[in-house]
């Protein structure tokens, strides 16, 4: 009895992840600050996992960075967003797959809005044939991209090529994930373990070898705040929340940091650049920091994808002591080498921060 | 112009966020920007279902209402289903249709955010391009970045992107016929007037304060003000 209505209980915390055709929308953010995670989430989804990922050349921003700093109305974010609706309909395509934290909790808010209110769905229906006379189907399966790397991975460990453990110790490395306010504070429905047990990356960590960080900020805000960091004036206010994350897992010894979205995978590396040329402070033990991934970085590491394809020379925080951990093989004098290989420069160095 | 609070209540978010707030507080101990900005959530909720017109225009007015992260951590938290986060949003539209946001520091930085985030959605399609992104505006992004801006084509090649190339991809330049079709829906949807109304209000207060202010884009005088004054009294 006890274990069934346990059982009953978790399942309020459990999603439905389509299995394959997705419609695939990209993050600006992403895009910007972490371009080889967008290129290994399709490689591992269609060449190793042979699905179908659909994606159109007219999808754009969901404006959600607009929004959420109040210049963007609400309606408006609703039309664009029903437009990427209409775009997936046109394709033949019901499961919509967002890359993007801000894009998802968006993407849910509008679904759920308009469950509550039908006639703001009508309204938007109005506005979006009025301005570009398209029609739309709402999806019947809406996740995040590292939802469906979740609902992947142990085939994504059966073809695994290392595993999350120090390869010198034989210990499973120790890993702080951040899954992003905006992925189920909102509504918790809809992420995986909901707000009180998000899995989404624990998962990963878990099935990979890793082992998970529990820390008494572990839920705390990375310290986006939208307008907190665009604007120059507020940028204490994002720094400074960070900052209290930092020292609130440095006592655990995290071996590297694995974020869900692109926003606090971005602040999570350069904040720890900024506090230690600010401060000279550092929150590791060798003065380098702590190497932050993004989800799609993890498993392509653990893909066995090189580190250099995968973008980790974007990271102002060095990989190189965790690939080093991991025995993975690289070339240092490889690191910022162009496309065709070609001499590009480096990046300067720091002052204070190791690299 | 009808009541402040009528006005309110007419935003869903307002309607969503409000279900009565018994003054716990819970949000206010969740709250990133309470912890770093003299704010306090269960204030706000206290001062708006108070419908006091007086208290709601100085709210209005003021810098509290721009301290929000938008976080929503107080959604998750909150035992009597409201949040703050959307009362908030909804707080800040109606500040700027009024043009009250210009009465306070951090409510100017509304202009600043339309000039550089506002235009280049419908200049680019994108909220955040590399483009948007100068190391001169992000010192805190770092000598790695710094590399990156001075390498972009380069580097988006390496990472498999379409930079700046028609077709799918990241980064891949986004067609005209696209680009109409969002300034369409800004039209018809109510942005380009939100755009316009901080503008214009923008505008009077660059002129009440005989700061430079161009027509588009970021170099005046007016977006470096606002984009960089701190008064140093917000944590207090
Ligand atoms: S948590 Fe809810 S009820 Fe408590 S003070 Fe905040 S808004 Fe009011
Ligand atoms: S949404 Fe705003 S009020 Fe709510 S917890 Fe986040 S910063 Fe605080």
């Amino acid at each position: 009895m006890v274990s069934e209505g346990k059982k009953r209980v978790w399942e309020d915390y459990q999603k439905e992840i389509a299995d394959d055709h997705y419609f695939y929308v990209r993050s600006c953010i992403r895009q910007t600050f972490f371009p080889g995670s967008e290129t290994a989430f399709l490689r591992i989804m269609r060449n190793d996992l042979g699905k179908d990922v659909f994606e159109d050349a007219r999808h754009t921003t969901c404006t959600g960075i607009g929004y959420h700093t109040d210049i963007v109305p609400l309606e408006t974010t609703m039309t664009i967003i029903a437009r990427h609706f209409a775009l997936m309909t046109e394709a033949g395509y019901t499961n919509i797959i967002p890359s993007c934290v801000t894009s998802f909790g968006l993407y849910t808010e509008v679904l759920d809005t308009w469950k509550h209110f039908p006639e703001m769905e009508a309204k938007i229906r109005d506005y979006l044939w009025k301005a570009t006379k398209k029609e739309f189907k709402v999806p019947e399966n809406l996740v995040h991209t590292s939802d469906i790397i979740y609902k992947f991975r142990d085939q994504i460990k059966e073809k695994s090529k290392i595993s999350l453990v120090n390869k010198k110790t034989g210990l499973p490395l120790k890993v702080v994930e951040h899954i992003g306010c905006h992925y189920a504070k909102m509504f918790p429905a809809t992420g995986i373990g909901g707000a009180e047990f998000p899995s989404v990356l624990t998962g990963m960590i878990e099935s990979w070898g890793g082992s998970v960080i529990d820390y008494p900020e572990r839920r705390h805000c990375c310290g986006f705040g939208f307008r907190q960091y665009l604007v120059m004036a507020n940028r204490g206010y994002s720094v400074s929340n960070s900052k209290k994350k930092f020292e609130s897992m440095q006592p655990y010894q995290p071996d590297f940091i694995v974020a869900n979205c692109p926003g606090c995978s971005m602040f999570l590396d350069r904040w720890q650049y900024t506090i230690a040329e600010l401060e000279g402070i550092t929150f590791d033990d060798k003065g380098m920091g702590i190497p932050v991934l993004t989800y799609e970085e993890m498993a392509g590491l653990v893909m066995g994808y090189s580190p250099w394809e995968l973008g980790l020379q974007m990271h102002q925080v060095s990989v190189e002591p965790l690939l080093d951990k991991l025995g993975i093989a690289y070339k240092k004098e490889e690191k910022y080498l162009g496309a065709h290989g070609q001499n590009i420069g480096e990046p300067q160095k720091p002052q204070f921060l190791i690299v | 112009m009808g009541k402040l609070y009528d006005r309110l209540n007419q935003d869903i978010r307002f309607i969503e966020g409000l279900n009565g707030c018994m003054n716990c507080g819970v949000c206010t101990a969740i709250c990133p920007a309470a912890e770093f900005y003299h704010y306090d959530p269960r204030v706000i909720c206290d001062t708006v279902q108070s419908k006091d017109e007086k208290l709601i225009e100085a709210l209005l007015r003021s810098e509290t209402i721009w301290y929000c992260g938008e976080c929503m951590s107080c959604k998750t938290r909150c035992p009597r289903n409201n949040t703050p986060g959307f009362i908030i949003m909804a707080l800040r539209k109606l500040s700027q249709e009024l043009g009250y946001f210009t009465d306070s520091e951090k409510g100017r930085q509304q202009f600043a955010i339309k000039r550089a985030i506002g235009e280049n959605i419908l200049r680019s399609g994108y909220c955040v391009n590399p483009d948007i992104v100068s190391p001169q505006m992000h010192p805190e992004q770092g000598p790695v970045w710094d590399w990156i801006s001075r390498n972009t084509p380069e580097i988006m090649e390496k990472m498999g992107s379409n930079y700046k190339q028609e077709g799918v991809g990241g980064m891949r330049t986004i067609a005209p016929e696209v680009l109409a079709e969002l300034n369409q829906i800004f039209e018809v949807t109510g942005c380009k007037t939100m755009f316009e109304t901080i503008e214009k209000h923008s505008k009077h207060k660059a002129d009440e304060l005989g700061i430079e202010i161009s027509d588009e884009g970021i170099g005046n005088e007016y977006f470096m003000t606002v984009f960089t004054d701190n008064n140093g009294t917000h944590n207090s």
